[in-house]
């Protein structure tokens, strides 16, 4: 079953591994996450439309996948890297095999590669297009299809992952583990309005955790419509893609400041940022992965992060008499968080609903309820 | 947050002499907390009683003292040092208790001293079982049923309401001693009637029984703005009921989804708050019910531990370094990552390797004693590796082990593999591959183990691999198939064998197919950021990452898993290689796969190779680095046995030559040079069969040593005094021999052994000490006290061993360390071995004497001379006494004849230091755990050779004030004398016996010396029995009268202290 695969970079640069997953060519930005656990969230974590994912940690698979741990309806990332993938699935909760889950719906998988020495090409380089084949075709052929696909700036990707019609969303986080940690937090009875560039669910069942009622709306949803819904707070998601031509949602969303609690995460702070005048810019390879140390400039106490982002918000593009930056991150001091001085807003560049990675910043949340409790 | 101003000297306790459960990971996190509070400008105080340690080295601490770890001798420091702080976090169990002691008998309180890292309270309540329960359930985590019991009817009733089988975990021991699993009422009786005699406050946890499920641990960091990260988690390969440092264990966790995953991280952290933990490293451990999905929190250590070691070395993240910072109120955000040299430490480290650790046991050493693994650890040391895959990580790891046997060598029985796995046996992995080789399916296995299912499909992926590859040859093999066995993990050797070639063929067709090690750096981040740290790991992918420089370059081969007979002493010696060929501006390389030691720090060498120590990775790490000297005369018997073969390959060994160390090592070609140099050794020869042997020994005349060539720590020897001894050694020590001979000594009987460490420069030779063993010839040298400078040894014969140790150097061209070994018989002096290598005692005499032997030694390998250190010949002085005592494991291994014999069992040693001979054997029995009494009874029994001593030793004990029990002839010999003392019958003899006396502690002191060939029946029972009671047992005269003095000296004095500044403080020494 096994067949050769090759993975060709626009650089030239071409791995020549095994095959799995689906019979199929993908193409995309590829980046690289290293976080140790969580693939499937990875998988299916709408932000990675348009990427071929490496995973740093050299086994994937290992405890296949299960129904609770998708972070949207299917897997987003346009292909997959990673040293070695498990035929054998060893998980209580399993219930389909990675293998299967990926190759169903056509995603490619190329294994037995020297992912660190990928990982230390992308890092040097930056991230680079890509075409992933487990078809056989010629490296040169590849290396040509991967110079001729559009580049990540400027791709407004967003657009196309976001739901076409609103829908409501009321569950809380799944109880599929047998133990757990009580968790003491006050519930209330709120109306959320999420913007939808590519929203994970955990987010959703996270504000279903604060008591509140979520519609999620297409991305180009007019204020107008939001603010007839009467919604205690306005949601702004993830999501994929160059924030930069988001223009149209974010002069949008620009209404709705002052008027309703905003909260925004990832892509959301950047269409918030841009919103309120800021601008982005491409970072070299981007933030992948659960590891990222952020300090809350508020409290002075790091938080570990779960991060997804290739693009990020220029301090110096931002007034400082409007915005306070909260959170920076202490790798590269780059912006992870910032409020509005005088409107109810705040946003956080990183991804306090985790999944995968750590809890630190399930506060934010908590923060966004207090928010909305505040303004009624 | 600054770190504190109002503390400016700190006291660390160490942990003390090497034992099972607390190894060298406690000198690595003592040195590394050294250097970091030293870095951070805080004045240091360590205290250890274990000279071997690279923690106790002068450099390393303002004041560094080797004195017993006990509340009496810890306050004398206090009040002479003044420290304001103690970090109690970084010397294991023993260091936390002697620092909870401190804190109990006021002293802290008394001399204001602050207790940093955990607090009081915050130990007491992890340590504490009934205590940690009650705090986990309150936070909502839950633990296995348990009832702590204090009594034995107690427990029965417990157990039979949760069911048997119930795990036995008595409070307070170190690395689980006296722990078990009950399976019926009869064996808890007798599991549970042992727990509560071992511990220290006579409780035992009786728990409902988890055996079976997932294993794993957490190793989490705080710090005072309550910032929590986790270094790194750790999945058991074994399940549940195999003590953890007794798995296999794997870093990261393999077979966890995200969210369960981030619960154990919630639960950890909030494990860690509820404790108190205030700041540093912490170890929290789980199961899984691989079922359900049911989590429970099993334990907290609120200190850094051996996991921490490991993962420490497993992730770039140097945990014991971080927690010293972070006690002295250092926030993680504040602290930079010395890899990245970019990113602060407070992030969590990323791996982008699988890590693999596994035990290393010595059952062999312990006849008696059931080889089965449990609750109670049993290992002696562990092997850490690093590879790109569970599979190639595991294969590198278990020949890092160094087992003496070749993989796929072994025979294995069909009929066992039920009973083997089922039953956790230190040989159940290879019973696995065989069990799968034969056909059983992973499923059967899996049941049968209570492995994960992906392990054992991992297992089975390589068993196949290897049947695939038995069908071809090196001739029909494709290049395709050779890179995947290479990067599955198998090894030239192992490739070799499957089609009967030569290794050397092997790597020559791989190399010339392009399938070579690359090498990988550990750089804490999966290579997000640039490392600036070499340390490095070998793995058969794409691309490089070594960037070899073009300086001059050494490289240190280390001496690999701790064992008994080599550890701690032998990496002390590479540590200061390491550091001396840094001194001499070269640049040094390391090559370990121990993770617990101080060498595979990458702080200490400027490049760390974690390896195994096999000649195809030695290779594979020249090939890259091109070393101008390769140094292999540190590292105890693992690298000496690569020497020649890597000669043969053409890597330049500096140093002693390897060609002389062989000699050495060869009977005849040795005993041809003692002949010409005319230096005596006892009458001895080889054999390579049962006849040959018998008739060798025959004509030597019995007594008779017999042992195998080339071996370390007296493995398999043994004192005969029959054929029949010999016969059966024949019969069962061949598997030991490896096509070398069996070689057979005369025994001298009441011969005084004497170890001699010397430097040679290939001109002159300094002597670093002549140390008279205070056990007779016979016991192991390793097991054996020892003093320096020389007690009882006239002139004339320390200028003969003098001698005879220049003109032995001299003529095997020593370039750097040689060690001999006399027996001193009836004024004669005899040769019993020369090793021209770094020997046990090096660091012992370093200490002793205060000059670094190892550093020195490097120094001539690399071409100065012993003029250069300001040494020309003669032997080096001591100002004081300075005794060396061993410490053995036998509470781990019920039913072992604890008596001392050729074979050594210590794992580790201590030093005493004092005024007089006395002063310091007392201080170091201390140090080993055995408190001399000041009065009571002391029991005599010596036999009739030495009844005339055993009279004279009498009149001291009585002039002590001791009363005395004796056998009916030392007795007899007493009362002769003029000596009061009481009779008491041999166990033979009848009731009330010396059993009787000992189990009821009516005597404070034993003294039975061995009479002849066997050891009785009786003498046996004693001695156990000694040990069981912790009555120190004294079982030859030297090391009684040594005793005597020991207490004399204790009576008339204080206890004085005196640090190795102080003590070789240029000019007078100053008082103690």
């Amino acid at each position: 079953m096994s067949f050769p695969a090759t993975l060709a970079l626009e650089d030239g640069r071409c791995f020549q591994g095994r095959g799995a997953g689906a019979r199929a060519e993908a193409s995309g930005e590829v980046v690289f996450n290293t976080g140790l656990t969580g693939y499937q969230e990875i998988f299916t974590d709408p932000s990675y439309s348009g990427q071929i994912v490496v995973l740093t940690y050299p086994h994937i698979g290992n405890y296949g996948t299960n129904p609770d741990d998708s972070e949207s309806e299917r897997p987003y990332i346009e292909g997959l890297v990673a040293r070695e993938f498990s035929a054998v699935t060893s998980n209580w909760r399993s219930s389909q095999s990675a293998h299967e889950f990926l190759a169903s719906r056509g995603i490619p998988i190329i294994t037995e590669i020297d992912t660190r020495a990928l990982v230390r090409h992308i890092r040097k380089h930056g991230a680079l297009r890509g075409v992933l084949s487990t078809q056989e075709t010629a490296s040169e052929e590849l290396v040509a299809k991967a110079r001729s696909i559009p580049s990540m700036a400027g791709q407004d990707l967003a657009s196309g992952v976001s739901t076409a019609d609103r829908y409501s969303w009321t569950a809380g986080p799944p109880h599929c583990l047998p133990s757990s940690l009580p968790k003491a937090t006050a519930r209330g009875d709120y109306h959320v309005v999420a913007y939808d560039f590519g929203i994970k669910r955990n987010i959703l069942r996270q504000l279903a955790d604060i008591g509140a009622r979520v519609t999620v709306v297409p991305c180009g949803t007019l204020s107008e419509d939001v603010l007839s819904m009467s919604p205690d707070g306005v949601f702004v998601s993830n999501g994929p893609g160059d924030p930069e031509p988001l223009h149209g949602p974010a002069a949008e969303i620009r209404k709705l400041v002052g008027r309703v609690p905003i909260f925004g995460i990832c892509l959301g702070l950047q269409v918030l940022g841009q919103a309120l005048g800021g601008k982005t810019y491409k970072l070299k390879f981007g933030h992948h992965g659960c590891n990222h140390p952020v300090l809350n400039l508020i409290t002075n106490k790091v938080e570990i992060t779960s991060q997804n982002h290739g693009f990020a918000l220029d301090p110096d593009s931002l007034a400082p008499d409007a915005i306070e930056l909260t959170h920076i991150n202490l790798n590269d001091r780059t912006v992870e968080g910032f409020r509005s001085r005088k409107d109810p807003l705040f946003c956080v560049q990183y991804h306090p609903e985790a999944a995968p990675g750590p809890h630190d910043s399930q506060y934010l949340f908590e923060d966004f309820r207090q928010l909305m409790d505040a303004a009624h | 947050m600054p770190k504190r101003a109002d503390i400016e000297k700190i006291m660390i306790v160490g942990s003390g002499p090497i034992v099972i459960g607390q190894a060298c990971e406690f000198d690595y996190s003592g040195t590394q907390a050294c250097k970091a509070l030293r870095d951070e400008g805080y004045q240091t105080v360590l205290v250890n009683s274990n000279p071997a340690t690279i923690m106790t080295d002068p450099e390393l601490a303002e004041k560094t003292y080797i004195e017993p770890l006990t509340t009496e001798y810890l306050r004398s420091i206090i009040a002479r040092e003044r420290p304001q702080a103690l970090l109690s976090t970084v010397g294991g169990q023993t260091g936390l208790n002697a620092s909870v002691a401190l804190a109990e008998a006021g002293v802290l309180d008394e001399f204001g001293v602050e207790l940093i890292g955990a607090n009081l309270e915050a130990i007491r309540k992890a340590e504490d079982r009934q205590a940690f329960k009650a705090a986990m359930t309150e936070i909502g985590l839950e633990v296995p049923r348990s009832r702590l019991v204090s009594d034995v009817e107690d427990g029965l009733d417990f157990a039979s309401e949760v069911g048997y089988p119930v795990v036995l975990r008595p409070s307070f021991t170190l690395g689980g001693t006296g722990g078990g699993l009950a399976y019926n009422s009869e064996e808890m009786h007798s599991l549970l009637r042992r727990g509560l005699e071992l511990s220290p406050v006579h409780e035992v946890l009786v728990e409902e029984s988890v055996l079976g499920w997932k294993e794993y641990e957490m190793e989490v960091m705080r710090d005072l703005a309550d910032n929590a990260i986790i270094i790194c988690s750790i999945e058991n390969f074994d399940a549940m009921g195999v003590h953890t440092g007794d798995s296999i264990t794997v870093a990261p966790a393999q077979t966890l989804t995200d969210r369960e995953y981030q619960l154990m991280r919630d639960a950890s952290l909030a494990c860690l708050r509820k404790i108190g933990v205030d700041t540093g490293g912490s170890n929290v451990q789980f199961c899984i019910d691989p079922e359900t999905g049911r989590m429970l929190i099993i334990e907290m250590n609120p200190r850094v531990s051996r996991s921490s070691a490991l993962a420490s070395k497993a992730t770039g993240f140097p945990i014991a370094k971080i927690a010293a910072k972070l006690a002295v109120g250092l926030r993680l955000d504040e602290i930079p990552n010395d890899i990245t040299q970019k990113t602060p430490a407070s992030f969590e480290p990323s791996i982008d390797y699988v890590v693999v650790k596994v035990p290393k046991w010595q059952f062999e050493k312990f006849p008696g004693t059931e080889p089965v693994l449990g609750v109670q650890m049993k290992s002696i040391g562990e092997v850490m590796a690093i590879g790109s895959t569970f599979k190639h990580s595991l294969w590198k790891a278990i020949r890092s082990l160094e087992t003496g046997r070749k993989s796929g060598s072994d025979v294995y029985s069909a009929d066992l593999v039920p009973k083997r796995l089922i039953t956790p046996h230190p040989d159940r992995l290879n019973y696995i591959r065989f069990a799968l080789a034969e056909g059983y399916s992973v499923e059967d296995i899996c049941e049968m183990t209570g492995i994960d299912p992906w392990f054992v499909s991992q297992l089975k992926s390589v068993v196949d691999l290897q049947q695939d590859l038995a069908q071809t040859s090196l001739d029909e093999v494709s290049p395709a198939q050779l890179t995947m066995a290479k990067r599955s993990g198998l090894s030239d050797n192992r490739l070799a064998r499957l089609w009967d070639e030569t290794e050397t063929a092997v790597r020559n067709r791989r190399k010339e197919w392009g399938i070579r090690a690359v090498f990988k750096r550990v750089d804490t981040c999966a290579a997000e950021f640039e490392s600036f740290t070499p340390y490095l790991y070998s793995v058969y992918e794409e691309e490089s990452e070594a960037e070899p420089t073009d300086r001059r370059k050494i490289m240190i081969l280390g001496s690999g898993p701790n064992r008994i007979g080599q550890g701690i002493e032998f990496d002390y010696c590479c540590c200061h290689a390491s550091f001396a060929l840094q001194e001499l501006g070269y640049e040094s390389i390391m090559v370990n796969c121990n993770p617990e030691t101080v060498s595979t720090d990458y702080d200490t060498s400027d490049r760390l190779y974690f390896e195994p120590l096999t000649l195809e990775n030695v290779l594979n790490i020249c090939d890259e680095e091109k070393p101008d000297g390769l140094i292999v005369q540190f590292g105890g018997q693992t690298p000496l046995t690569l020497a020649l073969p890597l000669k043969a390959h053409g890597i330049p060994i500096i140093g002693t030559d390897p060609e002389s160390i062989d000699l050495a090592e060869d009977r005849d070609r040795f005993g041809r040079l003692l002949v010409e140099l005319d230096i005596p050794q006892p009458a001895g020869s080889t054999a390579t069969t049962q006849e040959g042997a018998l008739e060798a020994a025959k004509q030597i005349g019995y007594p008779v040593l017999v042992r195998p060539s080339y071996v370390l720590g007296g493995r398999a020897m043994v004192i005969a005094y029959d054929g029949a001894t010999v016969e059966s050694y024949m019969r069962d020590a061949v598997v030991y021999s490896q096509d070398r001979p069996i070689l057979i000594d005369r025994f001298l009987e009441n011969a005084l052994e004497v170890d001699v460490d010397a430097l040679c420069d290939g001109d002159e030779v300094v002597i670093g000490g002549i140390m008279e063993h205070i056990e007779e010839a016979g016991v192991h040298s390793g097991d054996s006290s020892c003093v320096l400078p020389a007690q009882t040894i006239p002139d004339n014969t320390l200028e003969t061993i003098a001698d005879y140790t220049v003109r032995l150097a001299k003529a095997l061209n020593v370039i750097g360390l040689v060690n001999v070994q006399y027996a001193v018989h009836e004024g004669r002096v005899y040769v019993i071995e020369v090793n021209p290598r770094a020997s046990r005692t090096v660091p012992y005499v370093s200490k002793a004497t205060g000059v670094p032997l190892a550093k020195i030694a490097v120094g001539l390998m690399t071409g100065r001379k012993l003029a250069d250190y300001g040494l020309s010949q003669g032997v080096l002085p001591t100002t004081k006494v300075c005794v060396k005592s061993p410490v053995f494991p036998f509470n781990k291994f019920s039913g072992v004849d604890p008596l001392l014999g050729p074979e050594m069992r210590s794992t580790g040693e201590v030093m005493g230091i004092g005024a007089s001979f006395g002063e310091a054997f007392a201080k170091a029995q201390l140090s080993a755990g055995h408190m001399l009494p000041d009065g009571g009874s002391v029991f005599l029994s010596v036999n009739s050779r030495q009844k005339a001593e055993g009279v004279e030793m009498g009149r001291k004990f009585a002039d002590l004030g001791f009363q005395i029990y004796a056998t009916r002839g030392t007795a007899k010999a007493l009362r002769n004398a003029g000596l009061r003392c009481r009779t008491v019958m041999k166990v033979a003899e009848g009731r009330p016996n010396v059993l009787d006396l000992i189990t009821d502690r009516r005597v404070d002191l034993i003294v039975n010396t061995p009479s002849g060939a066997h050891a009785f029946e009786d003498e046996k029972r004693i001695r156990s029995a000694a040990i069981q009671q912790a009555i120190p047992s004294m079982t030859t005269l030297n090391a009684a009268k040594a005793a005597v003095n020991g207490i004399a000296a204790r009576k008339h004095g204080q206890p004085g202290v005196l640090s190795l500044q102080d003590l070789h403080a240029k000019g007078e020494p100053l008082p103690a």
